[in-house]
């Protein structure tokens, strides 16, 4: 008889989309733990009650959290969903950037400096408006519009000044000039299953910063587009970003490995928790 | 269904039904984040406050 397969689903909080994945676990009578981040401990010495799981699906608010729980979880031989590898890229917009430039997939244009001047020196280069990104963070924060010199010398001080030593990691992106919105497509292994438009009047069109959901139509551009980035940065459950440039077309900008779900589900009407359920679970028979 | 009182503004917060432990509400007075941290009986706390590394 096949043996029962255990999964555990680390978390920090009961997002809307943690309990659609419970939901789905339940639904199909997976044996399933809910593995709080700020709870659990990993002893090295003793991986054998991590190595009771059969796949673990990684949803940590925190990056740093969660990334070294994958880092862990992998050294002890277990499958996760997605792979420390996988946010390790996905979770750094260089390592991404890196990543599709590597694989030669559309992407904004973008540069990088390690010191203010370096920096000042590239985004003269590169002309105004650009666009500075910490290298991790989430949900639209802390990116800065620069549109002259003078805001350019004032944000690069300040982020050497008062950021985090990660925030002397100068990411410059050029500004595009978006219609309005940007596409969030949902990948999961080797399909794409729903894309939604994210409106927004404002530059930003982060739906956590307000911007509104709307279905996205499939094309096979966006199909294509979709699948390369997924496989450049090492596949698994994934959204895909993209942006319409007025020029190149349509670029990725950014790919997130604990992809929010809570407008893209409704707006599809597709059961993304119960997809993400079953991949973690073909994950599983996989290494079983 | 339970019923807590904020700690900030003590205002009192019906739970919906299927509310899980580790769930964030707001405050409908004062707009507070809260996390559920236990369901019988109920217990709310402040939540965390974000962090630079959190997202998605």
């Amino acid at each position: 008889m096949q043996r029962r397969l255990k999964i555990g689903v680390l978390y920090s909080r009961v997002r809307v989309e943690e309990k659609w994945i419970f939901g789905a676990m339940e639904k199909r009578g997976i044996d399933y733990d809910r593995l709080d981040d700020r709870v659990i401990h990993f002893d090295l010495n003793d991986p054998k009650p991590w190595q009771e799981y059969d796949a673990v699906l990684e949803r940590s608010i925190s990056y740093n959290s969660g990334l070294y729980a994958l880092r862990l979880l992998n050294a002890f031989g277990v499958p996760t969903v997605n792979t420390a590898s996988v946010a390790e890229i996905c979770g750094d917009k260089l390592m991404t950037s890196a990543a599709l430039a590597r694989d030669g997939v559309p992407q904004p244009h973008n540069m990088t400096a390690f010191t203010p001047e370096a920096a000042l020196e590239a985004i003269e280069a590169f002309g105004y408006p650009v666009v500075l990104k910490p290298v991790v963070g989430s949900w639209g924060r802390l990116l800065a519009k620069i549109n002259d010199r003078d805001a350019a010398e004032a944000v690069l001080e300040h982020k050497s000044t008062l950021g985090s030593v990660q925030h002397s990691v100068f990411y410059i992106q050029e500004y595009i000039e978006k219609p309005g919105r940007d596409i969030r497509a949902i990948v999961i292994g080797d399909r794409v299953l729903t894309a939604m438009y994210r409106k927004s009047e404002h530059w930003i069109t982060n739906t956590a910063r307000g911007g509104e959901g709307e279905l996205c139509p499939i094309t096979s551009e966006i199909e294509d587009l979709c699948l390369r980035a997924a496989k450049s940065v090492g596949g698994g459950v994934l959204a895909v970003d993209l942006v319409e440039h007025p020029e190149k077309g349509l670029v990725v900008n950014e790919i997130n490995h604990t992809m929010e779900f809570h407008t893209v589900q409704p707006v599809s009407g597709i059961d993304i928790a119960g997809e993400i359920v079953e991949y973690v679970m073909s994950v599983a028979r996989e290494y079983a | 269904m339970s019923t807590i009182t904020c700690p900030e503004c003590e205002a009192q917060i019906e739970l919906a039904a299927g509310t899980e432990v580790g769930e964030i509400l707001v405050c409908s007075d004062c707009g507070v984040d809260l996390e559920v941290t236990a369901l019988d009986p109920a217990v709310v706390q402040l939540a965390p406050m974000e962090q630079e590394d959190w997202g998605e």
